[in-house]
This record gives structure tokens, C-alpha cells and sequence, in this order.
């Protein structure tokens, strides 16, 4: 361990995701315990692909500044350093950047001249056929070998960021780092690895402290502090009232992972199958027993792109004709919409397209039968999802399945019914289906090869932005 | 023999990236964890069967300290498509919930 860090390498966890809502007294809570670093990520793949397809959050650009405020001005009094990895939901440039003016936007409202390091691991398309074609990129399961055509349907395309940026950066005098893309883990892991910790230790602190308060008794309060030592390290609340127990810590290695023994990351495996759990103190876990495997540096590949573009209609049916047979209902209104789609739009216009009605209520969520004997709904929310090549065509079939959609009648020889429809318009044209294009590693000698440092700077300072690359 | 929902004092199932889901099965104590720890039931075809996955990639993981197996699958289709109805596969466990266990 580096020299000064004796009782340990602290790091403040002050939420699960930038933007989520961090809490001032559990900052302050942590800077007196005497946190050396304060880390997080603002993002994940887990609300899909759109937001690395398009560069744009999810997060409320409000809510990430608050907690930035929050973040800044813990720095500003204690000179502690802010690594925030996965910026803008996506990691991307554009999520990169939109993390990056929040960030100069609070520099210049609270008069602070932090040194802001942009660790960009957005790849090109090319530069991604080119490792391709060279043999070094591996698929994960389930899919295969990665296609060019494959490539070229992703509209943005990311490298998860190991700890070596991040170190790299602190080591240049970042005082706010900003990642793109990274695991979760090494945001985490960046700084005690920085001051010497030890890999195994450093890396199991970050997975248990990624979510924040995830790894608590009472996950309604935000943060947590981690510390790394030299053959251990403990997790702690940032809320006094909240605690960890070993089966809360232990129990998120589970979490959102298919292996809870061994984390694959960036030029390693962590490997907590010998790991211990115990109860330090009333509110605190310490864990031993966590070890680093070093491997061939690799760094997993995140791409997305856009699909077909969709046009959605609800209604609600409470007609008891309809719902003592939901499901033959189901199978003649979805033939019939098919034909009257085909007969208003002539083929060549039509293209490949798709219908799908489901039903909430009955069997939304899995679209599977339901079990023999189950009674009638009292009512379904019935959706219309139209999929085609242009939000047009998804908005014409949906214009052409209209009247069938909201008045096809369960019993022929009745009059007309009319679906419960609540708005006007119908129809809601949703954009384009985001989908998630590559599971896949790239083998790389050395991280410089896909990771390049910028440095922004406060518009207080004399220079503009500049750039420079991580080779200098 | 006993339902899933009997001997498990929780099940959950939840994404692990877009192209997998992941479920653990909390049993309600040691006693059950050890009697259906290696259940032949909760096995690959089942998980091919309800969720349309391929069988040999599917992954089962005990976690003896805590009384939890793991089962994990790649998904039918990836997170986000055309047809998903379930981003974070959150509700996929109920189904299981009512299988018997060997």
C-alpha cells in the first residue's frame, strides 16, 4: 500500500448510478470517515439499447447535475478526487460529452478549476473490422463469429474501460475522471488498485460496491464506503441507521451474474470462491480471501444499433364476448389484421413487417397460453405493436388496422362493438426498435490501443479544451 | 415431491447483460437446499422448454453458504427486440415457480 493509507484505501460509493439521487449527509457522513476517493457509475446496459444507440441518458440531465453538485462540492472542500465511470448511461462519446458539460457547466457556477481527464473507449466501425479481420476478436455465448454486416448495423459501438485508464489518468493529476464505457467493477477498483491495494481485495470491493447500497440491509438508503487493506476489505453504509451483513454482501455477488464465483474482467478473473464474510461491527462486513487471476488483457465490446421502427395502439376490452375466449379472439383479430394490412398496402411498399397483439391481463407479459381452466379476466388491455422498415409504414398499417382493431366484433351477427381506446390519435408512433448487436471480446496488447485521454478544462482556465492521446 | 414455491423462500430472475438471464433460487433453509440442490427437474430441457433456450448453454451454479443455486441461460432473442415483453426478464421466474422438484 501506498504510503499515508495504513488504516486502508477508502473509497466513497455515493450511489448506484449517477443520477439516481445522492444523499448530502451520507457524503458527509463519508468524507469524516475519511474517504480518499469518491467513485461511481452512471449507467449500465441494463434499460437497453437505445441509450448507446442514440448517445442520449437516461437519466434527467437535473437529476445528474444535482448529484454532481453534491460530488463537486465534497471535492471542493476536501480536494478528493471524483471517478465516475459508464458516463451517460451508455459510455459512448456523445453520453461522454453530455456528462462532461454538466461537469464544466458546475465548475464554472461554483468557481472550481478541476482537472477533468475523458477516458473515451467509443470505437469506430473501422477500427473494429480491422481487429476483426486481424483474428482478435472472440465471441461470448450465445452468439457466433462477428460479421462485418454485423458491424455496420451498429450505430455506436464501446469498449468496457479496465481500471488501467482510470489509473492512468489519477496518475496524470485528474482530479474528476470521467469514463466511458467501463465495467462496473473498475470504476470502483481504480483508485485503490492506484494506491497499491491489492488486485483481489480492490476487485471484490468494487463488484460489491457497484450498486451502491444494493449490498445493504435497507436498500432505500443510497451509498456505501469501501475499504481496501492489504489482505481484506470492508463495506459499510453511508446511512448510520442502515447496515451490512455478510449474507446482504455476500448475496450480491448474485446479482444481474451468471457466475458468482468468478467476474471476468479486464486482463484477469476475480475469483471470491474462497472468499469469507464476516461481521466486523454492528454496521460492517469485512471480506478476505478474494483473489486475482492476471489473464491476456481483453476488453468486452458493446454495440447497438437501430432496427425497425414501431407504431403502437391499446385498448381495453371488457366485453364478455371477447373474454371468454381470449385467445381464439386473439388468433382471428391478428389473421384479419394481416390480410387488411396486405390488402391496403401493396407488397412492394409493404416490405417486411410485423403485428403482435398482446394481451395484458391474460398473458402479456410471456405471450404463452395461460393453464387449462383459467377463468376469464375481468378485463385486457389489448396492445397493437406494428414493426416496419420506416415509422411511415409502421404509422400506415397502423393507420390500415385501425377501425379493424378497435371494432372487430367476437360474435359476427351483433352489432359493431368499440373498444375502451383512450386517446386521440390512436395511434403512438414509438421511433425504432434499439437492439444490443455484439457480445464479444477484443484481445489487445496493450488498453492504449482502444482507450484515448482527453482533457477538459473549465472555461475559467486560460486554454480551451484540448485533446491529447494516451501514447502523449 | 414439492412445488418450487414450497421449498424456495424466493426466486428471482433478472438480465446479466442483454443476452442472458439469470435465476436464483433462495430455499428456505439448508435442509431443502441440500435435497434439491442437485434436482434433476431444474434441469436444462426444462429451461429449453419455458424459455426456448439452448440447453447446453444453460449454467447451474450451487452457492452452499447461502442456500442458493443459480441457474443462468442466454435468451430466445436479445434484450430490446422486436418482440420483447420483458426488458429486464424480471417476471420470467413466475413460470417456474409451480414446477415439481425431483
Amino acid at each position: 500500500m501506498a504510503e499515508g493509507f495504513a488504516d486502508g484505501v477508502k473509497v466513497l460509493v455515493p450511489t448506484g448510478s449517477l443520477g439516481a439521487g445522492v444523499r448530502e449527509d451520507e457524503v458527509a457522513y463519508g468524507l469524516t470517515r475519511g474517504a480518499h476517493a469518491i467513485a461511481c457509475d452512471a449507467g449500465s446496459t441494463d434499460s437497453g439499447a437505445a441509450y448507446l444507440a442514440t448517445g442520449k441518458s437516461k437519466n434527467n440531465r437535473g437529476a445528474v447535475k444535482r448529484d454532481l453538485s453534491i460530488l463537486m462540492k465534497a471535492y471542493a472542500d476536501t480536494g478528493i478526487p471524483i471517478i465516475v465511470g459508464t458516463a451517460g448511461q451508455a459510455g459512448g462519446d456523445l453520453n461522454l460529452d453530455w456528462t462532461r458539460d454538466i461537469v464544466l457547466e458546475l465548475a464554472d457556477e461554483l468557481g472550481l478549476s478541476p482537472r477533468i481527464a475523458l477516458l473515451r473507449s467509443e470505437q469506430s466501425r473501422e477500427t473494429v473490422k480491422r481487429l476483426n479481420a486481424a483474428g482478435r476478436i472472440k465471441p461470448l455465448p450465445p452468439l457466433g463469429a462477428l460479421e462485418d454486416a454485423t458491424i455496420d448495423a451498429c450505430d455506436h459501438i464501446v469498449a468496457a474501460l479496465g481500471v488501467e485508464p482510470y489509473v492512468a489518468a489519477l496518475e496524470a493529476g485528474a482530479d474528476i475522471v470521467l469514463g466511458g464505457r467501463s465495467t462496473d467493477t473498475a470504476v470502483l477498483a481504480a483508485y485503490p488498485i492506484w494506491k497499491g491495494a491489492p488486485w483481489g481485495p480492490a476487485w471484490h470491493a468494487g463488484k460489491i460496491g457497484e450498486c451502491g447500497a444494493q449490498c445493504t440491509e435497507e436498500r432505500e438508503s443510497s451509498g456505501v464506503l469501501l475499504t481496501v487493506r492489504s489482505d481484506s476489505f470492508e463495506v459499510e453504509p453511508l446511512s448510520e441507521a442502515n447496515r451490512c451483513t455478510p449474507e446482504s454482501v455476500s448475496a450480491h455477488m448474485l446479482y444481474e451474474n451468471t457466475d458468482p464465483f468468478r467476474l471476468v474482467e479486464p486482463g484477469g478473473v476475480l475469483d471470491v470462491g474462497e472468499a469469507r464474510y464476516v461481521q466486523n461491527d454492528e454496521r460492517t462486513v469485512r471480506v478476505a480471501g478474494s483473489a486475482w487471476e492476471p489473464r491476456p488483457y481483453t476488453m468486452k465490446l458493446e454495440g447497438a444499433g437501430r432496427g425497425q421502427y414501431q407504431t403502437l395502439m391499446l385498448v381495453g376490452i371488457q366485453d364478455p364476448d371477447v373474454l371468454r375466449d381470449v385467445e381464439s379472439f386473439h388468433d382471428r383479430l391478428l389473421a384479419a389484421l394481416y390480410q387488411r394490412t396486405r390488402s391496403a398496402i401493396p407488397a412492394e411498399e409493404l416490405g417486411e413487417f410485423h403485428i403482435s397483439l398482446r394481451m395484458y391481463g391474460w398473458n402479456g407479459v410471456t405471450g404463452m397460453p395461460v393453464a387449462p381452466g383459467t377463468p376469464p379476466p375481468p378485463e385486457i388491455g389489448m396492445l397493437f405493436v406494428a414493426t416496419a422498415a420506416t415509422q411511415e409504414l409502421a404509422n400506415s398499417i397502423a393507420h390500415a388496422c385501425n377501425p379493424y382493431f378497435f371494432h372487430y366484433p367476437s360474435v359476427m351477427d351483433k352489432e359493431l362493438p368499440s373498444y375502451g381506446f383512450a386517446f386521440s390519435p390512436a395511434d403512438v408512433p414509438r421511433g425504432p426498435v434499439y437492439e444490443f448487436r455484439l457480445n464479444h471480446v477484443v484481445e489487445v496488447d496493450d488498453w492504449r490501443e482502444l482507450v484515448r485521454i482527453e482533457w477538459a478544462e473549465p472555461s475559467s482556465s486560460a486554454h480551451a479544451a484540448t485533446a491529447e492521446t494516451a501514447h502523449g | 415431491m414439492a412445488k418450487v414455491r414450497e421449498v424456495c423462500r424466493h426466486v428471482r430472475s433478472k438480465n446479466a447483460g442483454p443476452f442472458w438471464v439469470t435465476f436464483d433460487f433462495f430455499f428456505d433453509g439448508p435442509e431443502n437446499y441440500r435435497k434439491y440442490r442437485d434436482s434433476p427437474s431444474l434441469s436444462p430441457a426444462l429451461f429449453a422448454r419455458l424459455y426456448g433456450t439452448d440447453p447446453a448453454l444453460v449454467k447451474r451454479i450451487p452457492v452452499d453458504d447461502l442456500s442458493i443455486v443459480k441457474i443462468s441461460y442466454p435468451r430466445a432473442t436479445p434484450q430490446g427486440g422486436m418482440e420483447e415483453r420483458d426488458m429486464h426478464s424480471g417476471q420470467q421466474y413466475v413460470r417456474i415457480l409451480d414446477v415439481e422438484l425431483d
